[in-house]
This record gives C-alpha cells, sequence and structure tokens, in this order.
C-alpha cells in the first residue's frame, strides 16, 4: 500500500481547501468515485474484516469461538502492547525534535542565501529519501557492525571502543538514527519551500523595523511556517507510532536487542504471523488506530489555537 | 499493509506538509530584493557540510562496496576500496544471476510503477478535482475515513487483505500489487488543495456555458491547469510504489512477479539457507542498481517538482 | 441521497460482505477430512503416465535439478519449483495459502521442528495410506522421528537431514597449538585458550538460537518437550539442560561467544578470517562453507561432536527438512510419486551431488558416499564423520506442536541472557513459561 502516506489527520482544516459549490453532485461522486471504490476495497474491507476478526478467537486446539469484546480488554491489559507504545512515545520525543530541527536549520540556511552551492546542498541532502526503508536500513546494518563495519574500522583507527550500536541499550537510537537519515532531507525541503513563499512584504516591514537575522526568523520567518512545522509533526507521530521497517530488518542483526514485540506494528505482525493469533493482532492494530488519531488530532489542535 | 509507510514516519509527515504551502500560492513572493545579495557565509556553509556529509557517506559506502566480489568484501574496510575493482563485474553478474532474473524484476517494478503510480495519480487527481470543485453530501466525511483508515497499522491488516485478495483470485498476480498502490490518500489531499487553488472557477463555468460535457471540461480545462501538481504527485507515488516492500511480500509467491525490493531481499535471504550460495556483494550492487533510477528521475525532474514547490512564489 | 453515492454505498456492502465471506470459509484448524487416504502403487503409476502440473514449494537449491530429471523422466509432468521463502517466511505463505484455500501447493518443503503443527491440525496429508510407512528402514533415525512430528501418521519424506559435527579452523588451532576438542569441558578450556591468545578470536559465536540451542538439549540428552496429542509438557531444567546451561554460562560469562549472529555477513568474514575458530552445526554445512567462505578453503576439518561424557557418542539433529503433501493441494499421487522420487529414489543421489546431505541410510553407508574426499577441508573425509553421527542421534526427542512460534519468541526470553546479566537457566524458564501460557490460550493441556 505504499502510497498510503496518511494525509495529517485534520489536515484539511489546516488549510481549508477552498471550494466552490458549483456543480450538480452527482458528477463530484463520479469523479470521486474511482478513488473511493479502490480505497472501499483495499482500506474499508480489510478493516471492517478486522473489526469482525476482533470479537473472535481462534485456537489451534478448539477451532473458533465468538468472544464479544475479551480481545479489547486483553488489549488493554497487555503488558507488552502497553510496553511497546512506550518505546515509540520515546523515540517520538527524541527523534522527531532532532530531526526536524536538523531539518528546519538546513532550511534555514539555504533560506539565508548564505551558502556556497546552495542547489548541490539541496539536492544532496534530499537524496536518501530514494533510498527503500529496506535497503537503508541494510547499508546502516552493515555500517554497525563493531567487528568489521564501519563502527568496527572508526575503533581500528583510533584505538578506541565504542559501544556497539546494536546493543540493547542503543539500539533505539540506532534505529533513530537511521529515519533522521531517510527523512532529515525530506523535511528540509519542505520546510524550505514553505520558507520560500513568506511574503515579501513582510520582510519589508521587518527592514523598516531594523530587524537582525536572529530577529527576521523568529519574527517572521518561523510563525509563517508554523503550519508546515505542525503537519510535520503530527505525521511524524503517525510515522512513529507505525514503525516497522527498520526495526524488523535490524532484527536480524541485533535478535537479542529486537524483540518480537518492539513496536506496536511490529507487535501485531508477530501475532498475526508468527504466533497465528490474527483475531488478537487485528485487536490491537485497532485499539492502536484510535489511539493515534486521538494523540494526532489533539497535536493538531493545539498547535493550530496556538498558531491562530 | 502501511507498513511502507511505517517505516516512512517523517517522510509521511513531510509529504502532507506540502499542500499547506501550497495555501500561500495566491499571495506574492518575488525573493524578497530589499535584502540585497546576502554575503556568502564560509562557516554556514562548513556547518551545512556536516549534515551534507550525514547525508552522503552512506551512499558513499554502497557505491565503494559495490565495486567489491564476495571475497573482498569480507577482506576490505567499508570505506575504502578493495584492491580489485570489481563494479562492471558485479553489474553483469547482477543482471546475469540466474538466468537473469533481475532484470525481469525491475521490469515488474516498473510495471508497477507505471500502473500503479501512475494509476494513483490519476484517481487522486479526479478526486482532488472533484473535493475542490463539486458540492455534494459526504464531501467533507471523505477525508476523515481516509485520514481514520490510514491511522491503523497496516501489519495486522496484511491477513485480511490476503484473504480477500485470494477469494478474490488476486494474489500472485500483478495487480495484488498495483490495486493497493492505486491509493495516495496524501496525493489526494495535495491535488484538492491544488486544484481549489489552480482552477478558477470562472473558467469551468465558461467551459460548460458552452455546453461542453464535464469530462470535457475536466480534461481539457482543469487537467492543463493541474500539470505542476501532478508532476509533484506522481514523483511520490513514484518513490512509494518503487521501494514497496511488505505488501508484495505477502502477496506475491511467484519470483517471476517480485518487484525489485523482494528480489534482493530474496537474494539477501539465500545466505542463510543450508546449500545457499551467499552473494552479499550482488544484493549490493543490486540496491545500487535500484535506487539509481529514482535519483535519475529527481535529478532530471528536479526543475519540475521544485517549480511545483515554489508555483506559489510566481503567481502574482 | 445521489444514486451514485447510493451505489458506492453498495459497493462498499458488498465488500465487506466479501470480507466477511473470506472469514467464513478461513477459519483455520479443519484443515481435511480424517478419513485415511489411501493411494496405492497403480494409482502412483497412473498418475505419471496421465502427467500434469505440481506446484512446489521449496528452498531446496538441489531440486532444481531433481525436478528437471524428474519432468525428463515422465514427459507429461510439469514441475513448478517455486522458492516461496526461507523457512519461515514460507510458512507464513503457506499459512495464508491454507487459510484462504487457495493457491495451496502440491508439496511443500517443511523443517522437522515446524511439522508438528501442520501435522496436529491435519493439514498435511499421512503417507502412511501412500506406502511411506514401509520406507521407514530407508532413513536414519532422526529424520524419521522428525516427519512423524509426534504423532501417528508420517506427514511427509525426509529431505535431509542435520547430524551435528564440529567444523573447526584447523589454522588457528594449530596456531595457538589447541588440541580439537573432544568433550564439552575441553571445548571451554579451548575457548579460553584461545581468546587470551588472541583477544580477536573467538571459540564460536552465538548470539541465541532456538534451533542450535534445542539442538544442544538434544544431545545433552534433555528432553524439554514431552507432546501427546493435546496434552504438551515443557520443562527445562532436567538433568541434560542443566549440563548444557552450565557449560554455555561460563561461555557467556566469560565473553568466549562472538556476539555476531549467524549468517550475517560479519558472520561469513568470521568463518573467513579465522576470528570464529568452530561450528557445531548440521552436516549440510560443507556446501555455505565451500560458497560463502571461499578464502578460508582448505583451513577448515571436521570432527564428532564433543561429548558431555568422555567417550560417548551422543548425537543430535540441527536443522533439516523433509517434503510435505498439503491437505488442500490437488494431484496427491503425483505429488506422493515426485516427493518418493526426490527423497527415496533417483533424486537422492543427484542431489548429494549437489552437495545436499542425505536422510537415506543407503546413501549414508554407501563407501561411494563415506569415501568423498572434501578439497574444501584439505581432503578429508568427511561424510564418515557425518555418517556416524546420523546413527547415534536419539530418535526419542519431540518438538513442540507449535514450536514455529516457541522459536520465534526464543530471542525475546532466552536471548537477554546473552545481552544482559540474566543466567541462561533464567532465560530457559522465562522461554518456558511463555511457551507454557501460549499453549494454555491455544487450548493445549499444558503441563509444567
Amino acid at each position: 500500500m505504499t502510497t498510503l502516506h496518511p494525509p495529517a489527520a485534520a489536515a484539511p482544516q489546516l488549510a481549508p481547501p477552498p471550494t466552490r459549490r458549483d456543480r450538480r453532485s452527482w458528477a463530484g461522486w463520479g469523479f470521486l468515485a474511482p478513488f473511493v471504490i479502490v480505497f472501499a476495497l483495499v482500506f474499508l474491507a480489510p478493516i471492517a474484516y478486522s473489526l469482525y476478526l476482533s470479537l473472535f478467537r481462534d485456537r489451534l486446539i478448539g477451532g473458533t469461538t465468538f468472544v464479544g469484546l475479551d480481545n479489547y480488554t486483553a488489549a488493554l491489559q497487555d503488558e507488552n502492547f502497553w510496553a511497546s507504545l512506550g518505546r515509540v512515545s520515546l523515540f517520538l520525543c527524541v527523534q522527531v525534535p532532532v530531526m526536524l530541527g536538523i531539518a528546519l536549520l538546513v532550511a534555514l540556511a539555504l533560506d539565508s542565501g548564505r551558502l556556497y552551492g546552495k542547489s548541490f546542498f539541496r539536492i544532496s541532502i534530499f537524496l536518501p529519501y530514494a533510498v527503500p526503508a529496506v535497503v537503508a536500513t541494510l547499508m546502516w546494518g552493515f555500517m554497525y557492525g563493531t567487528r568489521f563495519g564501519l563502527v568496527g574500522d572508526i575503533d581500528d583507527a583510533f584505538g578506541l571502543s565504542l559501544p556497539d550500536p546494536l546493543s540493547p541499550g542503543l539500539v533505539l537510537a540506532s534505529i533513530g538514527n537511521i529515519v533522521t537519515w531517510e527523512f532529515v532531507g525530506y523535511n528540509m525541503l519542505i520546510f524550505y519551500s514553505a520558507l520560500r513563499v513568506i511574503p515579501q512584504s513582510l520582510y519589508e516591514a521587518a527592514e523598516i523595523d531594523g530587524a537582525g537575522q536572529i530577529r527576521v526568523i523568529t519574527a517572521i520567518k518561523l510563525p509563517a511556517i508554523r503550519g508546515a512545522l505542525v503537519i510535520a509533526t503530527i505525521f511524524s507521530i503517525i510515522g512513529s507510532f507505525q514503525l516497522f521497517n527498520e526495526p524488523s530488518v535490524l532484527q536480524k542483526l541485533a535478535p537479542n536487542a529486537i524483540t518480537t514485540d518492539y513496536t506496536p506494528n511490529f507487535y501485531t505482525y508477530s501475532l498475526s504471523f508468527s504466533g497465528q493469533q490474527q483475531n488478537y493482532s487485528a485487536t490491537v492494530a485497532l485499539v492502536m488506530g484510535v489511539i493515534t488519531m486521538v494523540i494526532a488530532y489533539v497535536v493538531q489542535l493545539r498547535g493550530m489555537r496556538k498558531g491562530a | 499493509m502501511t507498513v511502507t509507510t511505517t517505516g516512512a514516519s517523517s517522510g509521511t509527515a513531510t509529504r502532507r506538509t506540502r499542500p499547506v504551502k501550497a495555501v500561500p500560492r495566491l499571495r506574492s513572493a518575488r525573493r524578497r530584493p530589499a535584502a540585497g545579495r546576502p554575503r556568502r557565509s564560509v562557516l554556514l556553509t562548513v556547518l551545512t557540510s556536516l549534515v551534507l556529509l550525514y547525508s552522503l557517506v552512506p551512499l558513499l559506502w554502497l557505491v565503494i562496496s559495490a565495486t567489491k566480489t564476495q571475497e573482498g568484501l569480507s577482506r576490505s574496510s567499508g570505506l575504502w576500496f578493495d584492491g580489485d575493482f570489481a563494479l562492471w563485474g558485479n553489474i553483469t553478474e547482477t543482471f546475469t544471476y540466474h538466468d537473469g532474473v533481475f532484470t525481469r524484476w525491475l521490469l515488474n517494478t516498473v510495471l508497477y510503477v507505471v500502473v500503479g503510480a501512475g494509476g494513483a495519480t490519476f484517481l487522486a487527481v479526479l478526486g482532488g478535482y472533484a473535493l475542490a470543485k463539486f458540492a455534494f453530501p459526504g464531501r467533507r466525511a471523505v477525508f476523515a475515513v481516509v485520514i481514520g483508515a490510514v491511522a491503523v497499522p497496516g501489519t495486522a491488516l496484511a491477513v485480511p487483505t490476503f484473504l480477500m485478495f485470494s477469494n478474490l483470485g488476486l494474489t500472485n498476480t500483478p495487480w495484488a500489487v498495483i490495486i493497493p498502490s492505486l491509493i495516495s490518500p496524501f496525493g489526494l489531499y495535495l491535488m484538492w488543495v491544488f486544484a481549489g487553488e489552480a482552477i478558477p472557477a470562472e473558467l469551468l463555468e465558461a467551459a460548460r456555458m458552452d455546453g461542453a460535457s464535464e469530462i470535457r471540461v475536466f480534461f481539457q480545462v482543469a487537467l492543463p491547469l493541474l500539470a505542476p501538481g501532478i508532476v509533484t504527485v506522481s514523483l511520490f507515488t513514484m518513490v512509494a510504489t518503487w521501494n514497496n516492500y511488505f505488501l508484495p511480500l505477502i502477496m506475491i509467491k511467484d519470483p517471476d512477479w517480485y518487484p525489485l525490493t523482494l528480489g534482493l531481499n530474496s537474494w539477501n535471504a539465500q545466505a542463510a539457507t543450508a546449500g545457499g550460495q551467499p552473494v552479499f556483494n550482488l544484493v549490493i550492487t543490486g540496491s545500487l542498481i535500484t535506487i539509481v533510477p529514482l535519483i535519475a528521475a529527481f535529478l532530471l525532474l528536479q526543475k519540475y517538482w521544485q517549480s511545483g514547490l515554489a508555483a506559489g512564489s510566481v503567481k502574482e | 441521497m445521489p444514486k451514485h453515492s447510493r451505489r458506492l454505498l453498495g459497493g462498499i456492502g458488498l465488500l465487506t460482505a466479501l470480507a466477511l465471506g473470506a472469514t467464513a470459509c478461513g477459519g483455520s484448524g479443519d484443515g481435511g477430512s480424517d478419513a485415511k487416504k489411501s493411494v496405492s502403487a497403480a494409482d502412483v503409476q497412473a498418475a505419471l503416465k496421465k502427467g500434469g502440473t505440481l506446484t512446489v514449494w521449496a528452498w531446496e537449491p538441489t531440486l532444481k535439478q531433481v525436478a528437471a530429471d524428474f519432468e525428463k523422466e515422465h514427459p507429461g509432468v510439469k514441475v513448478d519449483l517455486v522458492n516461496a521463502g526461507t523457512g519461515n517466511d514460507q510458512y507464513k505463505a503457506l499459512q495464508n495459502a491454507m487459510s484462504a484455500k487457495k493457491g495451496v501447493p502440491d508439496v511443500a518443503q517443511v523443517e522437522y521442528y515446524a511439522m508438528g503443527q501442520y501435522a496436529l491440525t491435519k493439514q498435511l496429508t499421512d503417507l502412511k495410506g501412500f506406502g511411506a510407512d514401509k520406507l521407514s528402514a530407508s532413513f536414519s533415525p532422526g529424520p524419521w522421528n522428525g516427519v512423524k512430528a509426534g504423532g501417528d501418521g508420517i506427514y511427509g519424506l525426509p529431505m535431509d537431514s542435520g547430524p551435528m559435527a564440529l567444523f573447526y579452523n584447523k589454522k588457528v588451532f594449530d596456531k595457538y597449538k589447541i588440541k580439537v576438542p573432544t568433550t564439552w569441558d575441553e571445548y571451554l578450556a579451548a575457548a579460553r585458550t584461545l581468546h587470551t591468545a588472541d583477544p580477536k578470536a573467538y571459540i564460536t559465536n552465538d548470539t541465541g538460537d532456538a534451533g542450535f540451542t534445542t539442538s544442544m538439549l538434544w544431545q545433552a540428552g534433555s528432553r524439554p518437550y514431552k507432546v501427546d496429542g493435546t496434552k504438551v509438557k515443557i520443562d527445562f531444567a532436567d538433568a541434560g539442560a542443566e549440563k548444557y546451561t552450565g557449560t554455555w554460562q561460563k561461555l557467556l560469562d566469560d565473553k568466549l561467544l562472538a556476539p555476531v549472529t549467524s549468517w550475517s555477513d560479519e558472520w561469513y568474514k568470521g568463518l573467513g578470517d579465522g576470528t570464529i575458530a568452530t561450528l557445531a552445526i548440521g552436516a549440510w554445512m560443507p556446501a555455505n562453507l565451500a560458497s560463502g567462505v571461499k578464502n578460508a578453503a582448505g583451513d577448515w576439518r571436521v570432527a564428532p561432536l564433543p561429548q558431555w561424557t568422555a567417550g560417548a557418542h551422543a548425537s543430535a539433529e540441527n536443522g533439516g527438512s523433509a517434503l510435505t503433501l498439503p491437505e488442500l493441494g490437488k494431484n496427491e499421487a503425483l505429488a506422493y510419486a515426485f516427493v518418493e522420487y526426490a527423497n527415496a529414489g533417483k533424486g537422492v543421489a543427484t542431489r548429494v551431488q549437489g552437495g545436499a546431505f542425505p536422510a537415506t541410510v543407503a546413501q549414508l553407508n554407501s563407501p561411494a558416499f563415506q569415501n568423498t574426499a572434501f578439497p574444501y577441508f584439505g581432503g578429508q573425509q568427511a561424510n564418515k564423520i557425518f555418517a556416524e553421527s546420523a546413527a547415534n542421534v536419539a530418535d526419542d526427542w519431540s518438538y513442540l506442536p507449535y514450536q514455529v512460534y516457541a522459536n520465534s519468541i526464543f530471542n525475546d526470553t532466552v536471548g537477554k541472557a546473552y545481552v544482559s546479566h540474566t543466567k541462561l537457566a533464567d532465560g530457559l524458564k522465562t522461554w518456558q513459561d511463555a511457551s507454557v501460557k501460549y499453549g494454555t490460550e491455544q487450548g493445549f493441556t499444558v503441563e509444567k
């Protein structure tokens, strides 16, 4: 489903698309229908099916039985689930600010017009985005090797003994590093684009006031791209909560540091594929979906209120 | 099946951001001449170079590693070349290994991208146009539903989707990869915003007055105006489809229908089978070959998507 | 409401119904009928004559040649050999196909440890009715025990086996004048000597591997799993397990095990440069060494597995798989013909030629097999050691009927012993508890 990069939870409110109620409604539905039909097939039907599944229990011995909301009660008391949620929350609180911070600084640097070779920077920092997550993780996995990888090389060259990036204490940071690498350029480009369209009149006003560079940034640039910042944050929440590819590929290298319930998404995957607990997996996924939506919505409300 | 997205954590985020900035488009923003040409700063350039290094070193590792043989990989350090330069040999071997199946995977991927990403863009354009230019009941609900669905972790939906597709006889066919690729919620949103801004209602009205059908109005009046947005959306759907991994993993069992990501993974897994042959050199070279077309597309289309991004700044 | 949207809602309803329909027939656990199938030799001959297409899911590389030969011998037959993933990946696919009751292959490769679950839920055809029980003397004890999968039936024919042996890097051993260990105590001593002499070198690598640990327990005489239909007992505290955890704990405490995960790029490097000096692993390993660690050709040798009691000859199986006939597959007579050809007939020689390690007594005992000199091992006739090991495997081991799941959580539980101060024995206890919990949830009667 590749393409389903989630649009921001209530994004439409952020930037209400101007709508002109022009035409007969059937034509509108007609244009929208192809999207809606495919969407129903690949999203709504599986979700509806999962809802149905979540009311049952299927066992190796004894087959399928209706259990009502038992799976939901179990999920809410499931330590593994909450632990995985805690882990991605920690990830969210550390990795996202770091990544967005770097992206913002680079975007401001590009926008300042004070860089040599601006377009080279812009495109090069953006490039990692084109690398598939699976390939990116494989690459970093090789580099994290303390014996033959880059870390090992650094140790050899400087006579150091760096800690193993794949040890249980560091592996979350190592995953964060991969994600940061993949998306810092992308976020940078978004912020940069937002900076580029700040109306000229604002700068002129600042000039009359004799504002310095820093003042221009804090008083004009940042407020002007608040919308972009808020949306980037919301999507990072959804992205962090759905973290899966990086831990699952790295698990092969760090089997003891990355457990099968490392992130909520990984947990539902393990439940479903290794444990044959499709019903419970569906339940956990639905609970997780609700939590994600609620948090994204709250952040959006707060962010926009302050912004307004 | 959001899995592919999952990794995309922040990527998803960013993607969506863009429409936001599309909003100020109507305001004027010619590059501020008043500030004059700011003086270039060596210090700032050096600092930014750190981020540049961070971005490029892993890619450098990939390029260097692609020049090594399987034995060379074992004996040399990661960030420097091994004695023998085997890049061409690796490329040839990648394309000929297992009767040249890599070429097949490459073509499959192209097929999935052309039909999947192309279709996704088309559906998004149609849908975005409808949302922006027509008033109809349920319009606002559409988006809320789309977003809610996307928040559910995709891995858990994989089995239900598989069972459904299997019942429809779609598994193990290209359709199992293509159909789910057709949905790009981000694309829909972007086109919604973009169509709202880029198509003046009067133009549509005028065409309708002339008696043009809705279909005709869309293709002849609206579509040309949407071009910059379309290029941007297709680039993103293309990256997403090109890098698609989890869904084909579930849906496709016949290696003849593998996309590149899955094929490379199977080569990687081969090292872990009794009697299997480790071909890490081919996995690395294959990975490099996999990302080259995407990077090339970004570089070649740079003018278009950057103009798409900055569309707002030109419009007065 | 406009016409279109009503139709649209109808469409969604339809799709949902479709999805629900999938559940209805997707309920698992009722794989097939209880009636024993019976297929005679004449049926098989008729099927061969009639021909048809067989879908075979297997990742074993030597089957390619076998399939080609089989097609040549029986011109009407087409064998569609599909690599649907290795091990676990393939089981996931197989489980999905079985749930959907569509696209199930006619023949599937399944490892011994994973057979229990399919056998229990009757998703594999019992081959007794095909005359497979008459083949019992053809296979060595370990793998034959494997295809019985803890039940009464015969759920596949053994394809390969992995009687364990000690692979060691002779160059490293010679360099530090270390004697090849014959007991695990000597092994521990060798580990210390080696690591002291060269802090970069380790006796072996281990980051926690369920397959390896269960094989080691098997050899040590531990029988942690007792299975009787749906009654299961799990106990990791018997005498055999204590022997194993005692020694391995010392290796862990003194950091004598390379923290490198098997099958990774680093692992292959370590095997090549002498920093991983031994492997206690199945007899299928030579092919992997020859293709993956070319630069160390001539350095490695094979020795019998070290013993817990000096002078004993205990061994165990490590890995290995069978070809099975999924209950929902088609064309059973033809499928059986292929499986028999590949695993008990002419195919065996072809596969041995291709580097596979057989499970058939005839091959294991044949002079041609035993006298094969391995250039990779400096001309050593390694098969003699493997064949002896195969004969010494105790055949009363059993896996859990849900071993695939149990193994998937091995690193979540026992894995702690490898990266923290948790003791191995405690890790095994945690694993035991988690396995008990899962078994109970799945409806088994689990006794601790």
